[in-house]
């Protein structure tokens, strides 16, 4: 049962295709998970084209030939025959995010210290996207939001005194966010983690390292 | 509205929802030229599905023609306004057609009006033409290609989006033109507004019934 959606202005900014490709990611893995903002984006969706429907101006028209220039495009070939889709619901990691980590089973962890692990993911750099692993039971690295953050779980769960995220949820964090949510006992858990803060290795990482090196 | 909705119920095929559409709009059509009054709009939404169930089962180029005349000139248009020039959003709205036709088999009238489907063909085409941020997507779900998705689901679907398009119409002028900015690609995630307070609730519970109704079908 997922608890925690994205935004309303996500999901726009998503439809209407002017977001970042790391908060893309989040978006789409979400979706991949959740039935209810599937269904959200595609009412966003029908806005769009209720705006197409009524895109128009004065001085625009296809040129003379475009109608029998594509008609010859279209006309050696069939139209795709539909195929049923099985995408697995159980597996770690959705499609949208499979196609960025490779083999789920070879996740290329770089260590953190305290048994937290990080995967940058290549991402255009206007936000920077990592799968984050926080060993259970232990606190999840402490960060200062800088912007925009998105956290997406995939696998176990994380909680503060308020709100517990489980597979599927998604917190939408900011600079007013101030918590420090601790990984549930039993499995590690496995986040998305995206951020719009610049990319700064050098600063970031002894700064993740912190509380699990105890300086 | 509950039985209307019940999962169990026998599905009908999407070519008995077209000729009942046929119907429909026969009879608007009727009425209004009884009562001499603008055309019903509500009709429009189901007319472009039928024309494209023709080019997905019959490459019926007639019907392809009506929907390139309609379609064509408004992904022009759409594309110039999110910044492109007019040599490259004709090429760009041409080539959006080409995936119309060669994509007509997936389009799911029990989730989307044509006019929606056209619009996310348009914008991933844009994203590749100004070279704008990848965008990758959730795996699609759909039909296997014996099945159709429900007649009921496919006409309630086709009567919100027309029943939007006029909710949009009559929203503050300023507010429509965010929405507009928004959609042209003007617009960043931080610019948007935090409650857009639009009227997406009732589509959304459509397609949230037409999505249970695949979903069950493919377990």
């Amino acid at each position: 049962m997922i608890n925690h959606h994205l935004s309303d202005k996500l999901l726009m900014a998503y439809s209407a295709g002017s977001l970042p490709e790391a908060f893309n990611l989040a978006v789409a893995t979400h979706i991949a998970l959740c039935d209810e903002c599937r269904a959200r984006l595609a009412s966003f969706d029908a806005l769009g084209g209720v705006i197409l429907e009524e895109a128009s101006a004065p001085d625009v028209s296809m040129e003379s030939s475009a109608l029998s220039a594509t008609l010859e495009r279209v006309k050696t070939g069939k139209p795709t025959p539909r195929a049923r889709q099985t995408a697995p619901q159980d597996a770690l990691l959705p499609a949208p995010l499979r196609d960025y980590v490779g083999d789920p089973s070879h996740i290329r962890w770089r260590s953190l210290g305290g048994g937290a692990k990080q995967m940058i993911l290549a991402t255009t750099e206007q936000a920077t996207a990592r799968l984050l692993l926080i060993p259970a039971g232990t606190k999840v690295p402490d960060h200062s939001h800088g912007g925009l953050e998105l956290t997406l779980v995939l696998q176990g769960a994380f909680a503060d005194e308020h709100d517990r995220f489980g597979r599927g949820d998604i917190e939408i964090a900011d600079e007013s966010t101030h918590h420090q949510p601790i990984a549930e006992p039993g499995e590690d858990c496995i986040c998305l983690a995206v951020t719009d803060a610049p990319l700064r290795f050098r600063g970031l990482l002894p700064r993740l390292a912190q509380p699990f090196l105890g300086i | 509205m509950g039985d209307m909705f019940d999962i169990a119920r026998p599905s009908h095929t999407a070519r008995q929802a077209v000729e009942a559409a046929d119907k429909i709009f026969a009879e608007r059509e009727t009425k209004r030229r009884g009562k001499r009054q603008p055309a019903v709009s509500a009709a429009n939404g189901l007319e472009w599905v039928t024309l494209l169930r023709k080019v997905a089962d019959a490459q019926d180029t007639d019907a392809f023609t009506a929907l390139f005349e309609h379609f064509a000139p408004r992904v022009k248009a759409f594309l110039i306004k999110s910044g492109a020039d007019h040599a490259m959003a004709e090429e760009c709205a041409q080539d959006v057609m080409v995936t119309v036709w060669k994509k007509a088999a997936q389009f799911d009238p029990s989730r989307a009006s044509v006019a929606t489907w056209i619009f996310t063909i348009a914008r991933n085409r844009r994203i590749d033409m100004l070279r704008r941020d990848r965008r990758p997507e959730p795996e699609d779900l759909s039909w296997g290609p014996d099945e159709e998705p429900d007649q009921l689901d496919i006409l309630s679907l086709q009567q919100e989006s027309d029943q939007l398009a006029a909710a949009i119409a009559q929203l503050p002028h300023k507010q429509r033109v965010m929405i507009e900015r928004a959609y042209f690609g003007d617009l960043t995630h931080s610019e948007i507004a935090d409650e857009t307070g639009l009227p997406l609730g009732t589509i959304k519970s459509r397609i949230r019934l037409a999505l249970e109704r695949l979903r069950h079908s493919l377990s």
